[in-house]
């Protein structure tokens, strides 16, 4: 055992000039074995390295049984960890990781959690991407921090998960790569490892300890680990490498302390039962966490210093370039020119040898997008981020999503078959509901196991299946797998991704309420106000409305808090509300055609929501009326709504037909005005007698071209009535000149006769007080 | 100096100016009176080395000024883009005092800007009587801003001409202005450069063409970025004009500030503060500009009309005549406003009443 046989490679997470060095210092070393900072779990995964492994992968390790406890390890090309993976394999060379398994960490953040909330908060490098907390883009964010109970990250933290960036920052750059480059890769010749070495070694002694004694314990433990593994590496071998952040190397090199006193910091530690595998990633979610705690905002930008050997400012708005044209933007090379002159003059400016990210991007913004964010938002998101998904082969094991399906189809009883089954629910039995439940779930995932079947019989607790298994679903899970480790993660992010215009939403949110995933539903709702806002379409709104109403009214029966989508209804009647009036004056009569069924849909489901509501809605509907170009149609129409809302008496309503019938524009107008108010029901023809008059009379003095012309009109309104109506209708109607007297036959009924009769409907009424 | 109405930035802050120099001992572009990084102290204020304190004459990002120097320095041309009182030309005006200690070389864009104000015009009287000559041309502040290494600025670019913004392209991308009259041609020194200010809710007044907008870098100037920092741009300017105007002081009025503040911020933007509720964007600018003039007017009302205090019905009608420019797009989104956001808000009754009062 010499030290002239270990080389400590202290890294940058995901540091592109890390990843260069470290593969520069293995070939130069030439180690018989490498030992990674990760969790030991993934020896065995070490195998698909080389067998159609892409990255950006991350390695998983979760709790068997209970998947929302999990860690990722993400892997882009461009991370130290990777090449040196690679490296290894494509040389034959043995691969161990050294940190403390996933089964402890994932047990002592449970029961630490559990025990005393103080001492071990959540630990960075663990992030679980839970759904219900959906994970932050990280624009500045260096840490992968989620939980909200956790502190934002701050420079203690840092100092630990990315001392490079610390150093770096120390030196004036905004960009720890760049620093890199500069002053580690500048030099050419000399290791830059021994270097950072030495560096943290003084940075361990003079920084800040962790705001915990449980983060200090941890660390402890984590090192005790890595020491242990590399004892056993060296005991019998020749030459070994170790590639782990670089805040831990000085903790590895020189003379190891006894390893007695690293097994008892490691004796009796809980362990809980996981599993690990890989799984594909996206440069996106690097950004956002990752399993070394140091998440880095623009992976496109770190690939690209990975992969360019020189020229990197030129290559770089080379690139953007051909991003904009590809958005049909006019960007020449001049522009890049230009670009590259500017970021150059702005890092002298600076103070910096070299323009970086800040650079790059302010001189793209000046020069070849006019000054335009949103034009920059391209570069950001298809340089910056640059998005890319890893594939992971068929053969490696089983996704937890997958896992946690199979579980829960086992506890509810359903077999995964590929035969066709019918299921008739009974919502009411727990089994049946959670049967459901999972089905509308895997639905929102795009796994179609169970559709829907109609359901004879009444009553809303019934819901009828036929689920018929797949094997090509097994690809639909992987895909879905992206979104969640559980089936119920996966469908509250999936239903908050991507989100459509305002009827998607609405159609989410009757979803999320059928899945049982109330998770969602505050992201939908908010997507929902901010759509409402923008929509300039009143229809679309009213459109929206009544659906949104009914949801929060019976989408109860799953026992969901629904009072949210009260609040979002009302706000969106208020906009309903405000647009209104602008909204129906002046309609062309085939566009007030297409209106009436909402405005009709709107009136029958305000009611459901709140008397507050409904005033406003009556109210507004006034405010309409009272403009002198509301088309007949909807004139006709809101005020019989008006009448039947009891908002205005039968006197004001006939004034309102009398006056359209006399003065409306034209006589295509006039019917149409009668069309609105009579559709619908013919109570109120066969009962008034003054409006029947009306109408009689109005009909009766047309000219015979005029007739013909609002005949069709006439029947679209009145042909709408029942048989038994239209019969009353024509007995009224052949008595009408007969009963000339004014009243109302209503007035006259003999109410003494009727007393007792009107009894006995008081008592079947439960006795209120009729 | 206190004679003059409005003394330019040069006049002004030559104090200021001559610190810096003394003091400066950064590498100087060709002509240029102060360093890069000394042009940026003076526009962002600060303490020099001597202990001299810097006042700031541009509140906001250090970035986007520093990108702006960065331009300058490049010579390429700088376009300062923004809506009307983002202080562009404020901004403009400070960089050419700073950089060549002069900023009186200035185009006023309009549309009836015509050739001569960019290149050059005649003295008929000498034309006629000694023939074309050097002697009878008069050149334009860009021609003398080339034949001394200056920088000259162009108010509202977009609002001239076509054809006039295009005489530019030569004289940016050739640095020079052929005179053909007099078979020769003005070549620019070292250090001159153009900083134009245009106003992107302008759109398409005379947009400029592809060639010449190449030969600019372009900055957005933003509207300001907190509240907090609009609200005191608004308060300090309110009680310098008030002065001016010889109104009583806005004492108490910090709290109605902030309201119109608030208002035109929501609006602007599409979202309420608390991030809560989306709103639609009205027509208009809404601009910081706007706001002092909503709160100077209101101030006004108060004092000629009212008992001196400002309160939410001397704002109001302000705030609504800003806000509707457009009378069916923009009330339907201010009733929207003051029904979903106004009235929800338990301590806006008084400006919630009055505001429908004005709309009704």
């Amino acid at each position: 055992m010499t030290d002239a046989s270990l080389r400590v490679l202290g890294i940058r997470h995901h540091g592109p000039g890390s990843a260069r060095a470290v593969a520069a210092a293995l070939a130069a070393h030439d180690p018989d074995i490498v030992l990674i900072e990760g969790p030991p779990e993934a020896d065995a995964l070490v195998q698909w390295v080389g067998r159609g492994l892409q990255p950006p992968v991350a390695l998983l390790s979760y709790v068997v049984g209970d998947p929302t406890r999990a860690a990722y390890w993400p892997f882009a090309v461009f991370s130290p960890e990777w090449q040196a993976l690679a490296w290894a394999v494509q040389h034959h060379r043995e691969v161990r990781f050294m940190d403390l398994p996933a089964a402890v960490t994932l047990a002592v953040r449970h029961e630490g959690g559990a025990k005393d909330p103080e001492t071990l908060p959540e630990d960075p490098r663990f992030d679980t991407p839970d759904a219900s907390d959906p994970p932050e883009t990280g624009s500045d964010g260096d840490l992968g921090y989620e939980n909200e109970d956790s502190a934002p990250p701050s420079e203690r933290d840092q100092v630990r998960t990315d001392p490079i960036a610390v150093l770096a920052r120390t030196a004036g750059y905004d960009d720890p790569e760049r620093w890199w480059d500069d002053v580690v890769e500048a030099r050419h010749g000399i290791d830059p490892f021994d270097a950072i070495t030495e560096a943290m070694a003084e940075l361990r002694q003079y920084a800040p300890p962790p705001r915990t004694n449980g983060e200090q314990l941890h660390q402890n433990r984590r090192e005790a680990q890595m020491r242990t593994v590399l004892r056993a590496a060296m005991r019998d071998r020749e030459r070994v490498a170790v590639v782990c952040g670089a805040w831990h190397a000085p903790a590895l090199v020189g003379k190891l302390p006894p390893a007695s006193q690293d097994a008892k910091l490691l004796r009796g530690l809980p362990k809980a039962k996981v599993a690990t595998t890989w799984v594909p990633w996206t440069h996106s979610r690097l950004s956002a966490t990752s399993g070394y705690g140091a998440g880095i905002a623009s992976p496109g930008w770190y690939q690209h210093l990975f992969h360019a050997s020189d020229h990197v400012v030129e290559r770089w708005f080379a690139q953007v370039a051909r991003v904009l044209r590809r958005h049909d933007l006019p960007v020449s090379s001049a522009h890049a020119i230009e670009a590259t002159r500017l970021a150059e003059t702005l890092a002298v400016m600076r103070g910096r040898p070299v323009a970086g990210l800040d650079e790059v991007q302010e001189a793209a913004l000046a020069v070849m997008c006019a000054g335009a964010e949103p034009v920059l938002a391209f570069v950001t998101n298809d340089l910056v981020i640059g998005e890319q998904l890893g594939t992971v082969p068929d053969e490696a094991p089983l996704v937890p999503l997958d896992a946690d399906l199979r579980q829960q189809a086992k506890s509810l009883r359903l077999p995964i078959v590929p035969e066709a089954k019918d299921l008739v629910l009974d919502l009411r039995k727990d089994n049946d509901r959670g049967k459901s439940r999972l089905l509308h779930r895997l639905r929102i995932l795009g796994i179609p196991w169970g559709k829907t079947a109609y359901v004879t019989g009444t009553g809303t607790f019934k819901e009828a299946w036929r689920v018929q298994w797949q094997p090509e679903f097994a690809v639909a899970i992987v895909v879905a797998s992206g979104y969640g480790t559980t089936v119920e993660s996966a469908a509250t992010a999936c239903l908050i991704a991507d989100l459509g215009p305002l009827s998607d939403i609405t159609a989410r949110i009757e979803q999320a309420l059928l899945a049982d995933l109330p998770a969602a539903l505050p992201a939908l709702i908010t997507a929902l106000d901010e759509r409402a806002a923008h929509e300039a379409d009143i229809a679309q709104l009213m459109e929206a409305l009544p659906a949104l109403v009914r949801s929060q009214r019976y989408g109860s029966v799953r026992g969901t808090d629904t009072s949210a989508l009260g609040t979002v209804a009302t706000g969106m009647l208020a906009r309903v509300v405000a647009g209104l009036p602008a909204a129906i004056g002046g309609l062309s009569p085939e566009a007030a055609t297409d209106l009436r069924p909402h405005l009709d849909a709107v009136s029958g489901t305000i009611g459901l929501l709140s008397d507050a509501a409904k005033a406003l809605w009556l109210d507004a509907i006034r405010h309409v009326l009272e403009r002198a170009d509301v088309p007949g149609l909807l004139g006709g129409r809101l005020t019989r709504t008006l009448l039947d809302a009891g908002e205005i008496e039968n006197m004001e309503a006939r004034a309102a037909l009398s006056r359209a019938l006399s003065h409306g524009p034209s006589v295509i107008e006039r019917a149409a005005f009668a069309e609105g108010f009579l559709a619908g029901s013919a109570l109120l023809l066969i009962h008034d007698r003054a409006i029947l008059t009306l109408v009689d009379a109005w009909l009766a003095e047309l000219g015979p071209d005029d007739f013909t012309e609002v005949l069709p009109v006439l029947r679209r309104a009145l042909g709408a009535y029942n048989k038994p109506e239209r019969r009353a209708l024509a007995d009224r109607i052949s008595v009408l000149d007969r009963e000339a007297a004014p009243n109302e036959v209503e007035a006259d009924l003999p109410l003494d006769e009727l007393a007792e009769a009107l009894e006995t409907v008081r008592l079947l009424l439960g006795g209120a007080h009729v | 100096m206190t004679e003059l109405m409005r003394p330019h930035a040069e006049q002004e802050h030559a104090e200021e100016l001559a610190a810096i120099a003394r003091v400066d001992d950064r590498p100087k572009p060709p002509q240029w009176k102060l360093s890069p990084w000394a042009v940026v102290t003076y526009v962002l204020g600060g303490t020099l080395d001597d202990g001299t304190e810097i006042s700031p004459k541009y509140v906001g990002s250090r970035r986007l000024v520093e990108t702006a120097v960065a331009t300058l320095a490049t010579d390429r041309a700088l376009l300062l883009l923004g809506v009307p009182g983002t202080a562009k030309s404020w901004l403009s005006e400070h960089l050419a005092a700073a950089i060549s200690g002069s900023s009186t070389l200035l185009v006023q864009g309009t549309a009836g800007t015509p050739e001569e104000a960019v290149r050059y015009g005649w003295n008929y009287a000498r034309l006629i009587a000694e023939g074309p000559s050097r002697a009878a041309l008069v050149p334009s502040p860009v021609m003398v801003a080339m034949e001394s290494g200056a920088i000259a600025r162009i108010e509202e670019l977009t609002r001239m001409p076509s054809d006039v913004q295009d005489a530019l392209i030569t004289i940016l991308s050739e640095k020079s202005l052929p005179i053909p009259e007099l078979g020769g041609e003005v070549q620019a020194m070292r250090g001159f450069n153009i900083i134009a200010t245009a106003n992107d809710r302008d759109r398409g007044v005379n947009e400029l063409s592809s060639a010449l907008r190449r030969r600019f870098n372009t900055v957005v100037l933003p509207v300001p970025a907190t509240a907090e920092e609009e609200v005191r741009i608004v308060v300090r300017r309110v009680a310098e004009l008030g002065r001016s105007l010889d109104l009583p002081p806005a004492d108490g009025a910090e709290a109605e500030i902030r309201r119109v503040v608030t208002v035109f911020r929501e609006l602007r933007r599409g979202v309420t503060e608390d991030g809560k509720t989306s709103l639609k964007i009205p027509s208009g600018t809404l601009s910081t500009a706007e706001a002092i003039s909503v709160v100077t007017n209101g101030l006004a009302l108060a004092s000629h009309f009212g008992d001196g205090v400002l309160r939410a019905g001397d704002v109001a009608s302000g705030i609504v005549g800003s806000v509707i420019k457009d009378p069916v797009a923009d009330a339907t989104l201010w009733q929207e406003y003051l029904e979903t956001v106004v009235r929800e808000r338990g301590d806006w009754k008084d400006f919630y009443r009055a505001a429908r009062d004005e709309v009704r």
